[in-house]
């Protein structure tokens, strides 16, 4: 009697185990997850407004003054072209009048690289560049917005013609909204007016109301 | 000469320093030169010109740096975007 009693417990607990591990399992593993001290992965955008403050400061270091306000101001900057030739329009002929016309960039922060004949405001090309850094130290391939700008106006300045070969070529218009460009370049223009007016009105004098 | 790298999420770092007259840091300036390089960056020299014009000058050797030189900057390289 007794063991047959036995071997009813092991049978109703060899049944019940098979029923409740699992449940209980799964409750330990919950238990132990709300538990588990997970590294801080948050984001700090304070970090970011850092990053971009030390890059501010490093651009103004190396551009010139007028191109350090026009950064401030507009929020780009206008890179002379340096090479003998304007870049050439997809299609244009070899006979091409705008040949050798003085040529310039917009550079903006991530966004491609604008070329234009500033005599006429005609847009040029698009050059899409990035300067991605792979060893992505904070999760992020991107520099911060000063730092991209810097690299395209380095690189421009120092070897425009390999940043333009290393670049993808697009028509205006694919990625900045010509519209905007044109803006910009009006934004320009009255900019460099004012500033002009400033520096030829002498020092301590106020302008007419 | 101050090594400057380019960060994303943190600006600029200083990665090394030093006196290009003095042989020890030369030597330690030229390894961390080719370890940058090595790396995929680009290295520039922020100049000026004789008529005061800012610009930079890419260097792809250790050598082509002016001996003068306050600061070498490394940037990402250049890839084309989409």
């Amino acid at each position: 009697m007794l063991l047959a009693s036995i071997a009813i417990a092991v049978v109703i607990v060899a049944l019940l185990w098979d029923l409740l591990l699992p449940p209980a399992r799964e409750a330990f593993e919950r238990y132990r997850a709300r538990r588990a001290i997970v590294p801080n992965a948050s984001y700090d955008p304070g970090r970011e407004r850092r990053a971009e403050q030390r890059a501010r400061e490093l651009l103004r270091s190396c551009v010139n003054d007028e191109e350090w306000s026009m950064y401030r101001d507009l929020g780009f900057i206008r890179v002379w072209g340096g090479m003998a030739q304007a870049p050439k329009r997809p299609g244009a002929g070899l006979g091409d009048p705008r040949t050798g016309a003085p040529y310039a960039y917009l550079v903006y922060p991530h966004k491609p690289v604008v070329a234009y004949l500033p005599q006429t405001r005609e847009l040029l090309n698009e050059y899409c560049v990035a300067f991605p850094d792979e060893t992505r130290p904070y999760g992020s391939a991107r520099l911060p917005d000063s730092d991209d700008v810097l690299a395209k106006w380095m690189a421009l300045t120092g070897d425009e013609r390999r940043l333009i070969n290393t670049a993808n070529m697009h028509l205006p218009g694919r990625q900045v909204d010509p519209k905007q460009v044109r803006r910009d370049l009006w934004r320009l223009s009255q900019w460099e007016r004012d500033r002009l007016r400033r520096a030829s009105r002498p020092e301590g004098s106020v302008p007419a109301p | 000469m101050k090594f400057l790298r380019m960060k994303p999420g943190h600006g600029e770092v200083l990665i090394a320093e030093g006196d290009v007259d003095v042989a020890g840091d030369e030597e330690r300036l030229v390894e961390e030169f080719r370890r940058q390089l090595d790396q995929g960056l680009w290295a520039a020299v922020p100049s000026r010109t004789p008529a005061g014009r800012r610009q930079a000058q890419m260097v792809k050797a250790f050598d082509e740096i002016p001996r003068d030189a306050d600061r070498v900057i490394f940037f990402p390289r250049a890839a084309g975007g989409a």
